[in-house]
């Protein structure tokens, strides 16, 4: 699979001012593939993603994406192949603008032609019927604006999709809905994701292939499978597993 | 562990059709629609989605529903005295020395202007006839009682100086300072780390185990619920769906038992052991609120 890789990292370091807070941070995503990040706050895995995505502009290290080595400053090119979702669909929508202008906006600064029927696409794509195009955000439940922000970002039809915690701030049943449309979304698409989460039962379920975060290093990389059979070889990893598994009273 | 609680002794709280409207421009929102449970000296746990009343429950049992909401209970009784007929100074007393809460977030929950240990200590004065270093001395030790390493350094600081975990432990030192009966913790832990989170579990757990405390924990996870609660109630719609043991959440075999809306949320959460393609998405059957 690691052919043709989508994403290579290569000794990533971000810093601001005195503190470090990525450190030597190397790994590839391969095109198709799902890839979490996952750590606790402060970790680092956000900086990485925001790093990719072109929003962090003082960093060290080499980033190639999609066969090409990535300067400070992106081209418009790049914002046509990758994409961002972010954590809040309550702060990354603009209160004051319609679903049909969020939409439109990409498409408008890349020149694109048909954006009517982009954006009927894109609203299909993720489920929203049509007549939600001039809704304002506070008309849209939480599930429904994240909906958009992922419309959002597929209009411009990239091929990678990065995910700053898609679903926390989703209730159990619309992280559910979420979910399964970025899997699908995904097949049907041949996307390649980097997922960050704090959530390993979601990671688990979205990913093939992790990285664990602690203190701006990457701790380990495992698969899902070894995650799921609760084998990672670090002793973070494991504290990370058995805190997630809930609280255990200890009997003594 | 914990002593069982025997029949003969009085529930600390009895709530019966409890019921929290919001007279609004466009008509009355009904955010809890008649619920009743007891609480005992144990760890009640009250589990659904945004919007289940979840949240309101706990605040109208405190008198804290903001305008333009109004409570109605057949019956809110804490320890043989009847909340409903009592007058609001009395109500306040109560708030805070009897019963008290615990918020979500810290961040929004502290004074900014104040140090932390002045908050506690107020906490503290505001209840009890005190001399303020007393009160001093007392939040130094609930300081020490939360696991915060050095109570005198954290004594002085500021709430931005404190790490989301550390402010979460200065609320409740700041709660349990006044040594209430009852603790609403309203989502104690949502905006914490998973590791933090069961450090601040432990402390809550050992204060109801210690105290005889009687701990209402309002929480959106399920895992945690199940893994950390006595009893659970289920809601939906201002609705309790089911009442049920934590332990029977995890209970595969007791599934035919469960309200389908249980079921529904525990299915939809990927899980580690079982990997699906697809998750399952929650129906809602309208019926569930008739």
């Amino acid at each position: 699979m690691n052919t043709n890789p989508a994403i290579i990292v290569e000794k990533l370091n971000v810093s601001f001012g005195d503190s470090h807070v990525v450190k030597d941070l190397s790994f590839s995503v391969a095109s198709g593939e799902s890839y979490g990040i996952v750590g606790e706050s402060g970790s680092g895995k956000s900086t990485v993603l925001r790093v990719l995505a072109g929003l962090n502009r003082e960093w060290g290290g080499d980033v190639t994406i999609l066969g090409s080595k990535q300067p400070k400053v992106r081209d418009k090119a790049f914002y046509r192949a990758v994409q961002m979702v972010f954590q809040d669909p309550y702060g990354s929508l603009h209160p004051k603008k319609t679903v049909d202008d969020t939409l439109a906006e990409p498409l408008a600064i890349h020149g694109i032609e048909d954006a009517e029927a982009r954006i009927e696409r894109a609203m299909k794509d993720v489920g929203l019927p049509n007549s939600f195009r001039f809704r304002f955000p506070h008309q849209l439940s939480g599930g429904q604006r994240q909906r958009v922000a992922i419309a959002r970002a597929l209009v411009l039809e990239p091929r990678i999709l990065l995910l700053d915690e898609p679903t926390s701030a989703l209730d159990v049943s619309i992280q559910a809905e979420v979910l399964n449309l970025l899997q699908a979304l995904r097949k049907e698409r041949n996307l390649t994701y980097i997922l960050v989460s704090h959530d390993l039962a979601v990671v688990a379920h979205m990913c093939e292939r992790l990285l664990v975060m602690q203190f701006g290093r990457g701790v380990e990389e495992m698969t899902a499978e070894t995650l799921a059979a609760r084998s990672p070889q670090t002793a973070y990893a494991q504290q990370l597993l058995v805190a997630s598994e809930g609280f255990r009273r200890q009997t003594a | 562990m914990r002593a069982p609680d025997s029949p003969t002794e009085q529930p600390l709280l009895e709530l019966d059709n409890l019921r929290v409207n919001f007279h609004t421009a466009t008509g009355i929102v009904r955010a809890v629609r008649g619920l009743s449970f007891t609480l005992g000296r144990e760890r009640l746990g009250i589990v659904g989605e945004s919007g289940s009343g979840k949240s309101m429950t706990g605040r109208a049992i405190l008198d804290l529903i903001p305008h333009p909401g109004e409570v109605q209970a057949d019956k809110l009784v804490y320890r043989g005295q009847n909340l409903l007929t009592m007058d609001k100074g009395s109500r306040r007393k109560l708030r805070g020395r009897h019963i008290s809460m615990v918020m979500q977030d810290p961040k929004f929950s502290l004074n900014p202007v104040k140090t932390v240990g002045e908050q506690i200590a107020e906490a503290y004065r505001v209840h009890h006839k005190a001399s303020s270093r007393e009160a001093k001395e007392r939040s130094l030790t609930m300081l020490e009682a939360v696991q915060i390493r050095e109570p005198a350094r954290v004594y002085d600081l500021y709430p931005h100086e404190v790490s989301g975990g550390m402010g979460q432990r200065v609320m409740i030192a700041m709660m349990l300072i006044a040594e209430p009966d009852i603790l609403i913790a309203d989502e104690p832990t949502s905006a914490l780390d998973v590791t933090v989170q069961l450090q601040v579990l432990k402390i809550l757990d050992d204060l109801v185990t210690s105290r005889g405390m009687g701990l209402i924990f309002i929480s959106h996870d399920l895992h945690l619920v199940q893994s950390f609660c006595d009893r659970v109630i289920v809601m939906y719609g201002g609705k309790a769906m089911e009442t049920l043991p934590a332990a029977e959440l995890a209970d595969e075999s007791a599934r035919a038992h469960r309200h389908p809306y249980t079921l529904g949320l525990l299915d939809c959460l990927p899980d580690l052991d079982h990997r699906k393609d697809k998750l399952a998405t929650l129906k809602r059957d309208p019926a569930w609120l008739a």
